[in-house]
């Protein structure tokens, strides 16, 4: 049962990373775009979606909550303002995309709220996957760190690289929904973006492996966990091949892939703990009657239908979206 | 232990939820009225119904995205301020909201979309349907609210095991007692939201002299419905003050305003508590028996006062006991406008009397002060326990939380809420002000069910094209 609590996470948080990493992305790529037609564009690229992949975020919060209680508690309070500053950056840049037509005199309030929203909480979610890995100081089991115990020059890193890997996954969506200029400027920042995540997930996979000798260990002890980076690097050369053949929808499969093998990669490295060297797994799962609970009346046969009616969604709006047409 | 940081953070948590709880609880009524609109059209096939769905469905449009939005920090605010008691109620508070988020996602993602894409779609039959599916969603989505509340209030169904509130009877906890006079209690306060903020727009339109037909249902129908569902809702509030008295004698001492124990009691009806010197300044008291009629069913029963309950368990008296009257209050108020509004109505003659009017028009407010007081009396009430005799409060709080964090947390909370909901607000007004579209109105090109505020569109604006937005 926990193992099974464990997987529709991991799933949550992936789908999440992948879902709305896009429409953050194309949020940052958007603070860079000059023009209004260019920006409708972009708008128009991820107007179908943005919402409901925001939604996997409450859903990760709600399973993190039921299934892993201690998880839940250590994690929010101990990025306290993060957390907060991430929320409301979030639904500045929601509440943005749906005001930014009403007006016309106040519209670059929004484009700022977009722009700025995305940028906040991309950085944020980076920076906090960084702290973690670099692990945060605890004492008795209890987040010890202070206020700003998260801020190092390594979690910073990460916000940054994540910055860079939104913004990639942003880019290649718009390759595969827009056509002209939009399509055109969005190739073009590709090979600069995917260089600096790359060399940003070498950067961090070495660190993790320099910092945490028994991580170095694990993967000495079992190679063919290599599968993992393997499958990025991979992906890396197919999306070089893709963007010089201008191929408009394989970059995007391989950039996912690319978040795939990282997510995988740092799973696996820091497994069993969900807290890297404080918190386990079986440590943090709520007790037996509280998972077998929410499995009968959600994880069964809510959570299935969940990821059909997204798979649904995204099929319905396949296709490139005409540029003019925008999305009002 | 930080105390201010304690204070801000209740703060914090009773500002942003008592934002929140605005939106559900009118759309809660709303998606109800649109089931109601949806199956007169089907059965007298008026087209004048059709039209008011219309105009509705694009404010609950708006009014369920505000929710929606609002509604995400409710999910990580308990971690952030409250780590302690996520942490020791996370496995019983944490799958109860999963229900809630996992069945409203559901919800929001079949049901509202038919709702959207599916007039023409889909036969008559199966749009009423899912029109009454999403009321069903929203109804439901309540219920996990309620019992997780409950839960709260009147704490069953568990062990501590190891400092964790481990559950041992799931059906103790969903069908806990207090949950079905609670559930009820809200349904129809949402319900007589919906009704009055109808009545009122009925009342504006027909001052202003337009939609003259549309503004008679919505008139009609909102008085209509709020005559007969007051009474029930007052019997329904009568049976939570039940579980109060049962349950929580600190909090109906408070807001009874009783300071000794009586038997049998007799009932404050005004009053200014002096907590300090614990008695009552100004008091207009009822003689015994009365209070014990109130709140215990009978003639001759003991009534528990404050002075017998130790003052560390206290709530802070006033706001309860302030709380509680503001509702009764607009509760009356509201019966009074609901039954004289009606007798007009029915005798045809409500549109000509024009003072009647303006007071429905002025009306809206009420059911939203009514619940949001209605609420501050049940979770001050509560004080000083987070759930109640078993977690303090003051417990509960992230023990490492700081007044600097807390204080930065609230100022950029009131900072953004306040500018986004002023707007969305204002947005609703706008709406509503110009009034519903005679023809039938068509769905948003992309407008889907994920983003229930672009039915509200108006269709392209048109841009000027020498300026560049964003410049």
């Amino acid at each position: 049962m926990v193992m099974f609590w464990v997987s529709l996470l991991a799933i949550s948080i992936l789908l999440y990373v992948l879902l709305d990493g896009v429409d953050l992305g194309v949020g940052l790529l958007f603070g860079l775009a000059k023009g209004e037609e260019r920006r409708a564009g972009m708008l128009s690229a991820v107007a179908p979606i943005w919402d409901g992949n925001e939604t996997w975020l409450v859903v990760t919060a709600v399973i993190l909550w039921g299934a892993f209680p201690l998880v839940y508690a250590t994690l929010l309070s101990a990025f306290y303002l993060p957390v907060i500053v991430m929320l409301l950056g979030l639904i500045l840049r929601g509440v943005a995309f749906e005001f930014r037509y009403k007006t016309r005199r106040l519209r670059w309030i929004w484009d700022v709220s977009f722009a700025g929203g995305s940028l906040i909480a991309t950085f944020i979610q980076g920076m906090t996957v960084g702290a973690l890995v670099e692990g945060l100081q605890f004492t008795n089991g209890e987040y010890s760190g202070g206020t700003v115990g998260w801020l190092t020059p390594f979690a910073i890193l990460c916000g940054i690289g994540l910055c860079l890997g939104y913004a990639l996954l942003g880019a290649c969506w718009l390759v595969r929904k827009c056509e002209a200029e939009v399509r055109d400027v969005a190739r073009g920042q590709i090979p600069v973006l995917a260089v600096g995540v790359l060399a940003f997930l070498a950067v961090v996979f070495a660190y993790a492996l320099a910092d945490h000798l028994p991580i170095l260990h694990r993967w000495i002890d079992r190679p063919y966990l290599f599968v993992f980076p393997a499958m990025g690097a991979l992906a890396a050369t197919v999306l070089a091949l893709s963007i010089v053949n201008h191929n408009d929808d394989l970059p995007f499969y391989m950039v996912a892939l690319i978040f795939v093998s990282a997510f995988g990669t740092l799973a696996l490295s820091f497994w069993p703990y969900m807290i890297p060297f404080a918190i386990t797994v079986d440590g943090a799962a709520a007790p037996p009657s509280s998972l077998a609970f929410m499995f009968w009346g959600c994880g069964l046969i809510v959570f299935p239908l969940m990821l059909i009616y997204t798979l649904i969604s995204y099929r319905v709006f396949r296709g490139k979206v005409g540029e003019t047409a925008g999305y009002h | 232990m930080d105390m201010t940081a304690l204070l801000l953070s209740r703060i914090q948590f009773a500002f942003t939820i008592t934002f929140h709880i605005i939106f559900p609880s009118f759309t809660i009524g709303l998606a109800a009225w649109l089931t109601v609109l949806e199956a007169l059209r089907l059965a007298t096939g008026r087209p004048v119904y059709r039209v008011i769905f219309d105009f509705w469905l694009k404010i609950f449009g708006v009014a369920f995205g505000m929710g929606v939005v609002s509604g995400i920090v409710m999910a990580f605010q308990f971690g952030t301020n409250w780590s302690v008691l996520s942490k020791m109620t996370g496995p019983i508070q944490g799958p109860l909201l999963m229900y809630e988020t996992f069945w409203a996602f559901m919800l929001e993602a079949s049901f509202f979309g038919v709702l959207i894409f599916g007039r023409s779609r889909v036969p008559p039959w199966f749009y009423l349907f899912s029109t009454a599916m999403v009321a069903l969603g929203t109804s439901f989505s309540a219920f996990w609210i309620m019992v997780n509340n409950s839960w709260m209030q009147v704490p069953s169904g568990y062990v501590l095991e190891n400092g964790v509130f481990a559950p041992n009877d799931w059906t103790k906890i969903v069908f806990n007692s207090v949950v079905w006079s609670r559930f009820p209690h809200m349904l129809l306060a949402s319900y007589l939201t919906g009704a009055f903020c109808v009545a009122a727009t009925g009342a504006w339109y027909l001052l202003r002299k337009v939609y003259h037909a549309e503004s008679r249902i919505m008139l009609r129908m909102g008085l209509g419905l709020a005559a007969a569902l007051i009474p029930i809702q007052l019997l329904f509030g009568h049976l939570v003050g039940g579980y109060v008295n049962t349950y929580q004698p600190s909090k109906m001492a408070a807001i009874e305003g009783r300071w000794n124990d009586e038997k049998p009691g007799s009932e404050v009806l005004f009053a200014w508590p002096d907590v300090q010197n614990r008695r009552n300044l100004f008091a207009i008291t009822l003689p015994p028996p009365l209070g014990s009629l109130i709140d215990s069913d009978s003639f001759t029963a003991a009534e528990t006062g404050l002075n017998s309950i130790p003052p560390e368990n206290w709530p802070p008296v006033v706001i309860p006991f302030f709380a509680f009257r503001i509702m009764v209050g607009c509760g009356l108020v509201m019966l009074g406008l609901a039954w004289v509004g009606s007798y007009f109505s029915y005798r045809h003659r409500l549109a000509y009397i024009r003072p009647l009017l303006w007071l429905t028009f002025f009306s809206f407010p009420l059911p939203f002060i009514a619940i949001i007081t209605g609420w501050f009396t049940a979770e001050v009430g509560r004080q000083p326990w987070a759930v109640f005799g078993v977690l303090r409060t003051a417990d509960a709080m992230t023990p490492f939380l700081t007044t600097q964090e807390a204080t930065i947390s609230l100022v950029i909370f009131c900072a953004v809420y306040a500018f986004i909901f002023l707007f969305g607000t204002f947005y609703i007004y706008r709406l509503i002000r110009s009034g519903p579209a005679r023809k039938p109105f068509d769905i948003p090109q992309l407008a889907v069910p994920n983003r229930p505020m672009s039915l509200a569109d108006d269709g392209p604006i048109q841009l000027p094209s020498h300026v560049g937005a964003g410049e």
